[in-house]
């Protein structure tokens, strides 16, 4: 069972999907993984110089921390949803940047606040050192089935 | 010029390919395009671009469209960024994206930015954007603006 498969709740039918996300190539291409720490699903997205968007102080570029919280809650309404087999679609992504992203690995976790019928609400916040300390917050607003 | 400071210093623009094909002082507006890549693809059943490369695609356009208004090299960060995708982005095609910067003050200036594939008045993206000026770090220097790699074409 891949990371993802396990981070996403247990197995799929098939055993295709859930792999076949492990094959995004744009988180490749950001680096992000999913890990489950604590119970939680966790999005990592490990630190490599063309993640930069400011060279001079450097902090990332605020459009990889949007795909990484975007992403997450991509990944949280699936496992919430028992989705496995379809990416659900982001409707609105709405990102407030409240410190600069260090030249260092950067988490992001997902909470749904309301999954509708046709539309889901997610919160996702994304922190370095310190969850408490958010680097970027997120909402998300996705279409379902 | 413009490219060189924008995307050979920016490694993830560089990285994505980002470039400037356009720009207008009065409005003042920045297009860029985002070419096709197998690597920026976010469901590989559709071959549909992932949505944090066209996140990236507007917020790097909204960031440009401030340096064009604001006419001097002030180092910018962005505030928060609205992204409303009205259609999902169609699959294996160059994006391009329009930014214009509406208003600024002494502290923060604001975008409304939209991206499409064909027709500019079928934009599946908008966005808006609130940059605050000044921020830490620091202006790119005249030196370095010169270093930078020569543009590959598209140059303003």
């Amino acid at each position: 069972m891949s990371q993802l498969d396990k981070a996403l709740g247990g197995d799929v039918d098939g055993g295709k999907t859930a792999l076949e996300l492990a094959q995004i190539p744009y988180l490749k291409m950001l680096g992000m993984r999913l890990e489950e720490r604590d119970g939680r699903r966790v999005g990592v997205m490990a630190f490599a110089e063309h993640l930069v968007g400011n060279p001079t102080i450097p902090a990332l570029h605020g459009g990889t921390l949007g795909g990484l919280l975007e992403s997450i809650a991509h990944f949280e309404l699936m496992a919430q949803r028992d989705e496995k087999q379809k990416l659900p679609k982001t409707i609105t992504l709405t990102i407030d940047y409240l410190r600069s992203g260090k030249p260092r690995d950067t988490f992001a976790v997902a909470r749904v606040v309301k999954a509708g019928r046709r539309v889901a609400t997610l919160h996702a916040t994304a922190f370095q050192e310190d969850e408490a300390q958010p680097i970027a917050t997120a909402v998300v607003v996705l279409k379902v089935g | 010029m413009m490219n060189a400071a924008f995307r050979d210093f920016v490694p993830h623009n560089k990285e994505l390919g980002l470039t400037i094909i356009a720009a207008t002082v009065v409005p003042p507006t920045v297009t860029l395009k985002l070419p096709f890549d197998e690597r920026l693809i976010g469901n590989p059943f559709t071959g549909v671009i992932h949505g944090g490369a066209v996140t990236t695609l507007l917020d790097a356009a909204c960031g440009a469209s401030v340096y064009v208004k604001l006419q001097e090299p002030t180092p910018i960060a962005t505030l928060d960024l609205r992204i409303d995708f009205l259609g999902r982005a169609p699959a294996r095609r160059e994006i391009t994206a329009i930014a214009e910067c509406i208003h600024a003050t002494a502290d923060v200036a604001f975008v409304r930015a939209k991206a499409f594939v064909d027709d500019e008045s079928k934009p599946f993206a908008l966005a808006a954007a609130t940059f605050a000026l000044s921020t830490q770090g620091r202006a790119l220097t005249d030196k370095e603006m010169r270093n930078v790699e020569p543009t590959r074409g598209g140059s303003q």
